[in-house]
């Protein structure tokens, strides 16, 4: 009786020997596990570093070269001595004209459009290979939509290089991104805000006007302001479209040709007179550019987040 | 009254169906114009002859208008762009959405749609006045403008759609699958690498594909960087000219109407039509591949 006793203790002594020299094994390689773990999370955090890495870089580049051309004259004066001195205010003033011609087109069309999609439209097949026809135009390179704004604008409808053929190229660009930010937030206005205004009587328009609209005003507004600065950034839309190398006045019509600053960087840059000698104009050109278009991203995003906490 | 507010409700009605049908019809019109601007090319030229023709001499007297080289330098550009950048981008995701604190995530993520908002022309800009010189000097190349040169800065505008695209896609894989995977003892990258990157697949697939058609069709930087050489390189630092930097480096100087016009035109054809794949087949890999709940691994 006892010796049978003893033996299964010794089996089961046995038994936890090898478990525990198990455990130990296990351990060992949890702990190269670990290491690799540790390793390969130490390579994803090295990308991450990477971008901001490039971002600083390229941002403080040009803002260590550009400040310094930057003056008060530089923002109000107008290039002179063919463009080799002087500053850029035409070309502000035609990025402003261009891009905001832009937003005045595509968003009141775009904001309908989204709300006929995603409010009126009986959704079907054909809605969604719509909304996918409009996610894919939103992929369309901007020199298509170059391509067709000189073919459309500037000659069928003889609008030639102007503001206004410019300023509808950039916004049919815009326009596919316009439609998806505003259908994004419209869908994310809860189901019950629409249900209790129809319950409490209203029709459709005023529950759209008066609640959905309002509720989904700061997520279009983000949308609208990230389009807006895509506008003022492009150049290869503007190129043949609305903006010229040189003019000699400010653009008194919507049909006058206007400088642009990105175009303006782009020709000082490749084909100006003397690339070497304007080098400071191209610096203060593209670090203007930047703040204008950083800025206006910054204010989206900063936005959206404050509205996220809420 | 309640009759006012019926018309109100149909005019407001059909008004919107109206902007929408706008707003569709001029997006269509797009696809109308570059087919019948092209169209014109194809009576003197054939449509073999263009897309596997070796030699771009569209001002030349007969001229040629052969776009293989253009459309080599196009993918070669894509291709070693994406090399570049997928890797980066991805890691950049899988740190955003599996490692990163909150707080980190909070200062990187902004940092990353920055990057996306910078101008090509800028970036364009940054590659000649400073990377250009820096490959001349490293690899004693004799010209800085290159195939090399453009991908690079291509990356880094990629990888902001790669990165925010596979991000969205790694967070919607359900937490039980990662509890899963850690509860059987799996460490967190082993879970990462076996769980969850194979679950959100569908996704990053779709933003690599998403990331490939911004780079194909991004005009300025390769139209500043690339060098603008119509031959098909033999090297990762010969000049290239993508067919972006080509129709907007002729186009300003091409007349009305003309056989380069239409080329041109053409062109721009063949870069929608290869971003249209491209598109398409992101649609399609996102919509089949749809991950439908958990049961669907």
């Amino acid at each position: 009786m006892n010796e049978a006793i003893i033996d299964t203790l010794k089996l089961e002594y046995t038994n936890i020997k090898s478990v525990n020299e198990k455990v130990l094994l296990f351990k060992d390689s949890g702990k190269r596990r670990r290491t690799i773990e540790q390793l390969f999370f130490m390579m994803f955090k090295v990308a991450a570093m990477i971008n901001g890495l490039a971002l600083i870089v390229i941002v403080s580049y040009l803002v260590i070269n550009g400040y310094q051309s930057i003056s008060f004259e530089f923002l109000i004066e107008a290039p002179k001595e063919s463009m080799t001195k002087g500053g850029i205010f035409p070309c502000i003033l035609g990025t402003l004209y261009l891009s905001c011609g832009a937003i005045i087109f595509a968003l009141p069309i775009g904001i309908a459009s989204a709300i006929y999609i995603n409010e009126y439209a009986v959704q079907s097949r054909f809605l969604n290979f719509i909304r996918l026809g409009i996610n894919t135009l939103a992929g369309v390179p901007s020199i298509v939509f170059g391509l067709f704004g000189l073919a459309f604008f500037c000659i069928v409808l003889k609008m030639g290089v102007s503001i206004i053929a410019g300023s509808l190229t950039l916004g049919i660009m815009s326009l596919p991104v316009i439609i998806s930010a505003t259908e994004e937030a419209l869908k994310s206005v809860p189901d019950t805000y629409r249900e209790a205004s129809l319950g409490l009587g209203a029709t459709k328009w005023q529950t759209i006007y008066k609640v959905v609209l309002p509720t989904a005003l700061p997520g279009i507004l983000t949308g609208t302001i990230l389009a807006l600065s895509r506008a003022a950034g492009e150049t290869a839309p503007i190129m043949f479209t609305g903006a010229v190398f040189f003019t000699q006045t400010l653009p008194t019509s919507i049909f006058d040709e206007v400088m642009a600053l990105p175009y303006h960087i782009y020709v000082l840059a490749t084909a100006g007179i003397n690339i070497e000698l304007t080098r400071p104009l191209q610096y203060g050109s593209a670090l203007v550019l930047l703040i204008m278009v950083l800025g206006m991203n910054l204010v989206a995003i900063i936005y959206r987040s404050k509205l996220r906490r809420k | 009254m309640i009759f006012n507010r019926k018309t109100t409700e149909k005019t407001v009605h059909s008004m919107f169906f109206l902007i929408t049908t706008v707003s569709l019809t001029v997006l269509s019109l797009i696809m109308l114009f570059l087919f019948t601007e092209s169209i014109p090319l194809f009576e003197t030229v054939s449509i073999k002859d263009f897309l596997f023709g070796e030699f771009w001499y569209p001002t030349d007297e007969p001229a040629e208008f052969g776009i293989l080289s253009l459309i080599i330098g196009s993918l070669y550009v894509t291709i070693i762009s994406s090399v570049i950048a997928i890797p980066l981008g991805l890691m950049t995701a899988i740190y955003l959405a599996e490692i990163a604190s909150e707080r980190m995530a909070e200062i990187v993520k902004p940092i990353v749609e920055m990057l996306a908002s910078l101008p090509s022309i800028v970036i364009g800009f940054f590659g000649m006045v400073v990377i250009s010189p820096l490959l001349q000097e490293t690899f004693d190349v004799p010209i800085g403008l290159n195939l090399f040169n453009a991908s690079l800065m291509l990356a880094f505008m990629i990888i902001p759609t790669i990165c925010s695209l596979s991000e969205d896609a790694i967070h919607s894989v359900p937490v039980a699958l990662k509890e899963a995977s850690l509860a059987l003892g799996a460490t967190h990258l082993e879970t990462i690498i076996k769980v969850v990157i194979p679950a959100s697949i569908s996704g990053i697939c779709t933003a690599v594909i998403l990331g490939m058609s911004r780079a194909i069709g991004e005009t300025m930087v390769v139209l500043m960087i690339a060098g603008g050489a119509a031959m098909i390189p033999t090297s990762i630092f010969d000049p290239v000219r993508p067919m972006p930097a080509s129709i907007a480096a002729e186009m300003a100087e091409t007349p009305f109407g003309g056989e380069h016009y239409h080329a041109l035109f053409a062109t721009g054809l063949v870069l929608f039509i290869f971003t249209l794949m491209f598109n398409m087949v992101a649609a399609y890999i996102s919509n089949k591949y749809r991950q439908v709940g958990e049961a669907s691994l």
